[in-house]
């Protein structure tokens, strides 16, 4: 395969030397969207000199879920491995930042790479056992896995066991940048502490995005399109169907773990229950990917918003508000199953993060009767 | 020794319950290859709904006889008005609308009944056991689960295998498309299956009830059970989920008598090392 995951590089239709059909993958609202999007993060970036510690406590809980939605997006959107076990790495990620830093005394913003790095390693056994079970029994395999961890971990008493543990309050105080964020800001240690949990939330979602979205244009990406299409013809292809799925699930893995981290440390205190939460972290972010749009770049960011606006109104509500939500999600996989960015983006035909690749032909209709995937 | 004898006739006990769990799940994955991810909490609605029955005055076992009809009727429905909708090569929209499903019934009984933990009184039989000498004895209950489990196996190869309606189950379940071309309307089998499903569920619900405490946040871990037992046994096989329950059953229990806090950790080992060295279970059948 020759294509890269340069931006915009139209390839030309090689069959035909004369041609004038080119594929493109930019569209000019993706052009826009590229010119709007880098100073709304610098402002993002920029937001604690200005905002009360609520809306940036607010935004980290956004970003960190918006990341794990494009995080399982890309699993089940675009490899076909449809989880409901990711409260595994979350957990694990979570419980390997309070081993490196309660027990190996490690600076905290260090132990989130290595929490990554412990999901990912959790990950690879994992895969070779689910990756057995074939659709709907692969996702209940990695629910079996999630619950094998959080028993494992319940019965580890340096880390609290079933109940649980706090994480020491000199770990948080220790953390790398925090005089310098404080005398910047002129603020005390917890505020301190909120800005930078804020940051490294920006950073992951961002990242994250980034992450994916240049993944889904390069090569794996096309790789990724043909298994879901066929894996049988993927693989005669060359398409290596097991070696790309057990990346894309290991890769999946390290962020997500990442994610666990970070959302304890900011949260610092952890249980198994809270850890390995099939609801806080699987649930709720299905229900982000599929309300904004499985399979794109843009519903997650959608999804997010939805989801924020109901829980904000409607979480006092307790169990009705669960209700809700699976009603919800029912009455979406009736009638709307792409979701609402997957009904705009037909009706509009605009596409803000494409992935695809379009034919763009000499005639001036046929970009428009052609734009299917290619 | 006669600990260890007690453990494994309590392991083969608690393996009849997990069977009945399970055949439900099994006999859906067979003809349709759908997973019903909201099938734990469609085990413990049935058992609510009996409770209701016997809190206004109802004898159990007319209690029992009234929802067995009522989750067929149930699963017919939800077949028929949801599921048939979406079938199709993706597999995530019967995913995602049984896992809302799961949500519903898991959050409905919570706000109905509370998150107290209840159980089945079903009279003088709940705690009388046989005695067999050594300090081992068989609880009469279990027993009884255990017979219902193999009863119901018996039951529904009995209609899978020697009635006309049996055939049309076997032709949709290994070729779809010739069944259609044979007559068979799939959409009404798969509501006929849904149905026979809930109604095995509500004989599951009956004796989670009658065995052991339950409350509405139960339903998730019994649908793991259900699903280990299923893989194991191996994919299509009734008789082979009646045996993977049992592997469960003996799993926890022996994990148990080890270790109180194992028990549960122990089952799915077992699962994870089946499907490590026999992924397709050990009766396997079905060929997907």
């Amino acid at each position: 395969m020759s294509i890269d995951g340069s931006n915009s590089a139209g390839l030309s239709a090689a069959h035909s030397p004369g041609s004038r059909f080119t594929v493109t993958r930019a569209t000019p609202a993706s052009t826009i969207t590229l010119l709007i999007a880098v100073p709304m993060i610098l402002i993002l970036a920029a937001l604690p000199a200005f905002a009360n510690r609520t809306l940036l406590q607010e935004l980290f809980y956004v970003f960190t879920m918006l990341a794990l939605a494009q995080l399982w997006n890309l699993l089940a959107g675009s490899a076909g491995l449809i989880s409901v076990g990711q409260q595994a790495f979350v957990g694990t990620g979570a419980y390997a930042l309070f081993a490196f830093t309660v027990v190996g005394g490690l600076d905290p913003i260090l132990s989130i790479m290595l929490a990554g790095v412990t999901a990912g390693v959790v990950a690879i056994p994992a895969a070779l056992i689910v990756f057995r079970l074939r659709g709907a029994y692969f996702a209940i395999g990695t629910w079996v896995v999630a619950e094998v961890c959080r028993l494992i971990l319940a019965q580890v008493k340096q880390l609290g066991g079933g109940t649980g543990t706090s994480l020491p309050p000199d770990v948080a105080s220790s953390m790398i940048g925090l005089d310098f964020v404080r005398n910047l800001f002129t603020v005390r240690g917890p505020a301190a502490r909120d800005i930078i949990s804020y940051w490294l939330a920006l950073v992951l979602a961002v990242g994250t995005f980034v992450l994916v979205y240049r993944l889904l244009r390069s090569r794996y990406g096309l790789a990724l399109s043909a298994i879901g299409d066929s894996e049988a013809a993927a693989e005669s292809t060359g398409v290596d169907v097991f070696r790309t799925k057990l990346f894309i699930y290991v890769v999946t893995a390290i962020v997500t773990g990442m994610a666990g981290a970070l959302i304890f440390l900011q949260k610092a205190r952890i249980s198994p229950d809270g850890a390995y939460s099939l609801i806080d972290w699987t649930a709720y972010v299905i229900f982000i990917v599929v309300i904004g749009g499985i399979g794109t770049m843009e519903g997650p960011i959608i999804g997010v918003a939805v989801f924020y606006l109901l829980q904000y109104y409607l979480a006092a509500l307790g169990s009705w508000y669960l209700i809700l939500l699976g009603g919800l999600a029912i009455m979406l996989m009736l009638f709307a199953p792409s979701g609402i960015w997957g009904v705009l983006s037909r009706r509009l035909d605009i596409s803000l993060f494409p992935v695809r690749r379009r034919l763009v032909g000499p005639l001036k209709h046929s970009a428009g009767e052609q734009n299917g995937e290619s | 020794m006669f600990g260890w004898i007690d453990t494994v006739i309590q392991g083969i006990l608690l393996g009849g319950l997990y069977s009945l769990y399970a055949t439900g799940l099994s006999v859906i994955f067979g003809i349709m290859r759908l997973v019903n991810l909201a099938h734990g909490d469609l085990i413990v609605l049935p058992a609510f709904l009996m409770l209701a029955l016997v809190g206004v005055g109802v004898p159990i076992v007319l209690a029992l006889a009234i929802v067995v009809p009522l989750m067929y009727a149930g699963g017919y429905v939800l077949q028929t008005v949801m599921l048939n909708r979406v079938l199709g090569r993706n597999i995530l929209p019967p995913l995602l609308i049984t896992f809302g499903l799961s949500i519903i019934v898991q959050n409905g009984l919570l706000e109905g009944f509370s998150a107290d933990t209840r159980f089945l009184n079903v009279g003088p039989l709940q705690s009388a056991s046989l005695p067999l000498g050594g300090g081992i004895a068989f609880g009469i209950m279990p027993l009884i689960c255990l017979a219902a489990a193999v009863a119901v196996i018996v039951l529904l190869n009995a209609v899978f295998y020697r009635t006309a309606v049996g055939r049309a189950f076997r032709a949709t379940s290994d070729d779809v498309q010739i069944a259609q071309l044979m007559g068979i309307n799939d959409r009404s089998i798969y509501a006929l299956t849904m149905g026979i499903a809930l109604a095995v569920c509500a004989v599951a619900g009956f004796f989670l009830g009658a065995r052991s405490n339950f409350d509405p946040s139960i339903g998730p871990a019994r649908l793991l059970y259900a699903f280990e037992a299923v893989i194991i046994g191996g994919l299509g096989s009734l008789w082979g989920t009646l045996a993977g329950g049992i592997v469960v059953g003996l799993a926890q229990t022996i994990g148990a008598h080890l270790d109180p806090e194992w028990q549960i950790l122990a089952g799915h080992v077992a699962f994870l090392i089946v499907l490590v060295i026999r992924p397709r279970g050990l009766f396997p059948r079905a060929v997907d």
